[in-house]
């Protein structure tokens, strides 16, 4: 079992979550009301992870990461070691890939509003962040908590994109989905099967935990 | 002291001047998209009207040519939308509180109580809106509307979702609140009837602009024109010639010469539309003629009956006017009394002050 590949990609989605959901909030909040004609475009945009093969995701990724990128090239610069193949890229690699599994859900959570509770929210004189905070969040709290699982969840058992922008570097870049690729190509079956039930177990629990949570709140709306 | 409406918007279409007197139950009144609703939400600031002014009591609230737009949350309001928008994870009190985020939150829960009580949903705190019956929730909106103590109540239409009996309920509730609270309330219906029993100011809408305005009463009785006759639904609608001048107008309507006082603000021999309610179609009787018979007599047909609850509504082929039909309302037992009965002929007087000719649209 390698604890070291379980704590890194239990730090990934943990990282991953922070930086990507209050982002995805505001951008869910922004697409579900937005009468934008770019908003298309914008969804299309946020969408393109779920259908592209990871392989193209992860080489676009490189080469923006990469030390003859702008962004690699400041992130060199500032903090004097790159970014592609190094945790810190892992991170905006697995930001990016997750924006549809965090945007999605929250969009349509935020959608499922009623026009008329945020109209009456505004009729209240709540301003623009009291109405948000008191009002839309809660309303939109299982959007929340399904972004928070599925980024959770598809953070830990990403493969492609993490092995094209971060290789396999023990300890920086090697995530538990890695480590058993890694067992199964030495023919270490009994490792490779130690961590793919400890993956099965956290992802299972955190599936589990979200649809406790889900009932927990449908049970006191219907009650 | 007024409320001073003037807006111009494409879609909704909305092309109104209007000032409303402050202080007053208003009605605004039309038919389904006729942009009620937009007018509501214009003066409340939830839809941006392209050109006009907005101002209750010289206070301005929207003036577009300078670029002056109050947000929703500074205007002085209380709004209740027709499913009441009521916030669905928050208890009634928690509803009520959020309308008072300007008090110290020590002393909001003690204010929303006291909101829930003169709507009359005291002991309902803790109940989430899905737990309360449709009347309870109006109220509820109607309770979280006034607890910012607002100067202009905007209500669109907020009986439609409650059964008749407590809907009635909730007309002497507003009647009640309104008395105690003294706020202008405008009130957005579809209902003339609603709008009869409530309001001391109607406001007749269509297509986005005021066909007729003006105190309840006179609305009611008196449309200016043949497009508020038609909002009204008055049944009988009829073309005459103006004969004479002055107190002594009459109309001519086929063979008949009718005293028609109001008829004066009209050109003689000028062809207009007019109307009488039918409440104001006097039925002769059989047995005992009686001096008001003398006032514009006019023989008819009745060509059916329709018996609608306590009253009778019959349908009359006026003498000489065959593609006619003139409405009488009467009681039931007035109708039993004098044997009406389809094909029966009949007398009739039809008040002369309560003949409305109309001005073309």
């Amino acid at each position: 079992m390698d604890w070291t590949a379980l704590s890194l990609s239990l730090a990934l989605a943990g990282w991953t979550l922070a930086i990507l959901l209050p982002l995805a909030v505001v951008a869910g909040r922004w697409l579900a009301s937005t009468r934008s004609r770019s908003r298309p475009w914008l969804e299309a945009l946020t969408a393109l992870p779920l259908v592209l093969p990871p392989t193209v995701v992860g080489f676009y990724l490189l080469v923006a990461l990469g030390a003859q990128s702008p962004l690699g090239d400041a992130f060199a610069r500032a903090f004097g070691a790159p970014l592609a193949f190094s945790f810190a890229g892992l991170v905006v690699a697995s930001v990016i890939v997750n924006i549809p599994f965090a945007v999605q859900p929250l969009q349509r959570a935020f959608g499922a509003i009623p026009h008329e509770v945020r109209e009456a929210a505004q009729c209240c004189g709540l301003s623009r962040w009291q109405a948000f905070l008191r009002i839309e969040l809660p309303l939109a709290w299982p959007g929340v908590l399904s972004a928070t699982v599925l980024t959770f969840a598809h953070t830990l058992g990403e493969f492609g994109v993490v092995l094209m922008v971060g290789g396999s570097i023990p300890g920086e870049t090697k995530t538990i989905a890695i480590a058993i690729y890694d067992r199964v190509q030495a023919f270490d079956t009994g490792a490779a099967g130690t961590m793919a039930l400890a993956l099965l177990v956290v992802s299972f629990a955190t599936v589990a935990l979200s649809f406790v949570l889900s009932e927990r709140w449908l049970g006191g709306a219907r009650r | 002291m007024n409320l001073s409406l003037a807006i111009g918007h494409d879609a909704p279409p909305l092309d109104l001047d209007v000032v409303l007197p402050a202080g007053e139950i208003v009605a605004v009144v039309g038919p389904s998209g006729s942009g009620k609703t937009s007018l509501l939400r214009a003066v409340a600031g939830l839809m941006r009207p392209r050109r006009g002014r907005i101002a209750l009591d010289g206070d301005v609230w929207l003036d577009a040519a300078r670029g002056v737009s109050k947000p929703t949350r500074e205007r002085p309001i209380g709004y209740v939308s027709q499913h009441y928008g009521l916030f669905p994870h928050l208890s009634a009190l928690a509803n009520v509180a959020c309308s008072l985020t300007h008090l110290p939150p020590r002393e909001r829960h003690a204010r929303a109580r006291a909101c829930l009580e003169l709507a009359h949903v005291a002991g309902l705190d803790d109940r989430l809106p899905r737990e309360l019956s449709g009347g309870q929730q109006q109220r509820v909106a109607m309770a979280r509307a006034l607890a910012r103590e607002p100067r202009l109540l905007l209500l669109d239409e907020p009986f439609s979702s409650v059964d008749r009996s407590t809907r009635k309920r909730l007309y002497v509730e507003l009647k009640r609140l309104h008395a105690e609270l003294a706020a202008t309330v405008l009130l957005v219906t579809h209902d003339l009837d609603e709008a009869a029993l409530l309001a001391t100011h109607l406001c007749l809408i269509q297509r986005g602009r005021i066909v007729q305005h003006g105190a309840a009463g006179d609305v009611l009785t008196r449309p200016s024109t043949v497009a508020a006759a038609r909002l009204l639904d008055l049944p009988n609608l009829f073309t005459g010639t103006v004969e004479g001048g002055g107190a002594g107008s009459r109309l001519r309507w086929g063979p008949h010469v009718l005293e028609a006082p109001a008829a004066a603000a009209f050109a003689p021999g000028a062809d207009v539309a007019w109307t009488i309610l039918p409440t104001r179609v006097l039925l002769h009787r059989v047995d005992r003629p009686s001096r008001g018979e003398s006032e514009n007599p006019v023989g008819a047909t009745i060509a059916d009956l329709v018996t609608l609850g306590d009253d009778v509504i019959a349908r009359l082929v006026p003498d000489g006017l065959p593609d006619d039909r003139l409405h009488l309302k009467v009681s039931l037992h007035v109708a039993r009394r004098n044997g009406l009965a389809p094909g029966r002929a009949v007398a009739v007087s039809l008040l002369a002050d309560a003949i409305v000719p109309l001005a073309s649209d």
